[in-house]
């Protein structure tokens, strides 16, 4: 079966520092200082409270699965998924997997990193 | 502000062509305007407000967009106002056109849509590739793919985990469409098909069949609003928005139930303004880009407890004169028409067909004065517009 070409993302100043883990092999995400919410999509301000008293912090990488949808009609079928991260936020990402047949919602899942089209390492999701 | 009587649905016009090769995008806007004019029994030269949304040519350019179209139709206006929500936005517009009139800006108010995907050989699938990469999310979500049907596809899977939903009822939203498409000229699928027809479509993105999705389809349409006055000196049914509501939902940060869309809010609103309940609605026009659509939208307007949806729409719920809800007699987006890709125009007309008696008499529902529209722009399961507008005949 041939590979999906993953699109590169075009990070902004704000959300390299994000890119830059994810190439180590790093989960990084933004907390609210105000609240001690930890949110996604990492940004400057905090989208709870609006102020930029934030903060890049490590996450586990671990997760369960709130929803999934194999894309049949792509070639190769790919899986879109929402997972829903063991620090609170709910991001999306891909699962990947060799059998889309056995996925589940509230199954765990954990981070791995996997090259896009010029190399910059994405954070995809493996069931564990 | 109560809305009622602040201002009357006076035009309204559906573009009848599905495939729009030998016109271009002012044309169907121009077409649209003078349909929905000559409907009403005035003309270009009474139009002092207009409103469009993001579909006009030259949207994506400096200084065109919105000027570009008012320049093209040969407006002379007071008022311009650009609201661009997507599907939802020609719904929004309705309020914005109405306050507008009674806070005396404008006393004709023309709203138009048009769009030629089918024409422009747009692809779902590669959606995403088009997306802008200029915004916040861009870069944290294009990698991953999301096109149209798989973001969809998720709301659909989570309402099948949460309340045992089932494709069977799923299709029955399909069936109902279709039922209603087969009396509508214009329509592009008019062949009434059942639950296994659905079923045994191929499936596009888990768990959605090809027909649970809607048509890519060219067209529009356009409505004019008018002031009391001018309204009470034309011919036409006295049809005004009693209660409105808009919101933007998004995935705040990170925490968000993906089973409840903006309608939540904007449902509540637009009944509390209108003082009525879901059960007085005669008829709905609910946005039906996929069944699921409809499903989540007629739960979150409170037609039905969450959950319950797809209950409500199984064995002919949705069909006129068999179901609970009478709901997108044209056959909807499912079946008649997403011109665009934008479907809150035509979801707009049908409501003002009801509630004037022009719908089709195989699928009018008895004396409808009550109806209801609402669209959902952008996407169900990630950011989107919610609008919602309750319309009623004046005796």
């Amino acid at each position: 079966m041939n590979e999906r070409t993953i699109p590169s993302p075009q990070p902004w100043l704000e959300t390299q520092q994000y890119w830059d883990a994810a190439n180590d092999g790093i989960l990084l995400l933004k907390r609210c200082l105000d609240t001690g919410k930890v949110f996604h999509y990492p940004r400057a301000h905090s989208p709870f409270t609006g102020s930029a008293n934030t903060e890049w912090c490590e996450v586990s990488g671990q997760g369960t699965i709130y929803s999934y949808s194999v894309l049949n009609r792509a070639d190769p079928p790919y899986c879109i998924a929402y997972v829903t991260l063991k620090e609170g936020p709910t991001v999306l990402t891909n699962v990947v997997t060799d059998d889309f047949g056995s996925l589940r919602i509230g199954q765990p899942v954990r981070v791995e990193f996997v090259a896009s089209e010029n190399g910059q390492k994405v954070p995809v999701f493996r069931p564990c | 502000m109560s809305l009622k009587g602040a201002a009357y649905i006076v035009g309204a016009y559906e573009h009848p062509t599905r495939h729009a090769v030998d016109k271009s995008l002012g044309q169907l806007h121009a077409e649209v305007a003078l349909g929905a004019l000559q409907d009403a029994g005035l003309t270009l030269e009474d139009v002092d407000g207009y409103f469009c949304a993001g579909d006009v040519p030259g949207w994506e350019s400096q200084g065109a967009g919105p000027l570009s179209v008012v320049e093209y139709l040969g407006l002379k206006l007071r008022h311009l106002d650009t609201t661009e929500t997507w599907g939802s936005a020609y719904i929004n517009l309705v309020e914005h056109a109405a306050r507008a009139i009674a806070a005396g800006k404008c006393r004709v108010a023309l709203i138009t849509q048009a769009g030629r995907p089918r024409a422009e050989k747009f692809s779902p699938a590669a959606s995403h590739l088009k997306q802008a990469q200029s915004t916040g999310e861009a870069q944290f979500e294009l990698p991953y793919g999301p096109v149209v049907t798989n973001v969809y596809g998720m709301c659909a899977m989570r309402h099948m985990y949460e309340h045992g939903t089932t494709s069977e009822q799923l299709a029955w939203i399909k069936v109902a469409a279709s039922h209603h498409a087969q009396h509508n000229p214009n329509a592009m699928l008019r062949k009434v098909v059942t639950v296994e027809d659905v079923l045994e479509s191929p499936v596009v993105s888990t768990p959605l069949h090809r027909l649970d999705c809607c048509v890519i389809s060219d067209g529009g349409g356009a409505v004019v609003l008018a002031h009391p006055e001018v309204a009470r000196s034309l011919k036409r049914p006295l049809v005004t928005p009693i209660g409105a509501g808009f919101t933007v939902k998004h995935l705040n940060g990170g925490y968000f139930d993906i089973l409840a869309s903006g309608g939540v809010q904007t449902g509540a609103e637009a009944f509390a303004q209108a003082g009525v309940t879901p059960r007085d609605i005669q008829y709905a026009s609910l946005y039906d880009s996929f069944t699921i659509t409809v499903l989540i939208q007629l739960e979150n307007l409170g037609f039905c407890e969450p959950g319950q949806g797809g209950r409500f729409v199984a064995d002919g719920g949705l069909i006129s004169g068999v179901g609970k809800l009478a709901v997108n007699t044209d056959g909807g987006g499912l079946c008649s028409n997403h011109p665009g890709n934008r479907g809150g125009m035509t979801k707009l007309i049908e409501a003002v067909r009801q509630v004037r008696g022009e719908a089709h008499p195989e699928v009018q529902v008895p004396d409808c004065r009550l109806a209801l529209a609402h669209g959902t722009g952008g996407q169900l399961g990630a950011r989107h517009g919610s609008a919602t507008l309750i319309l009623e005949r004046e005796a």
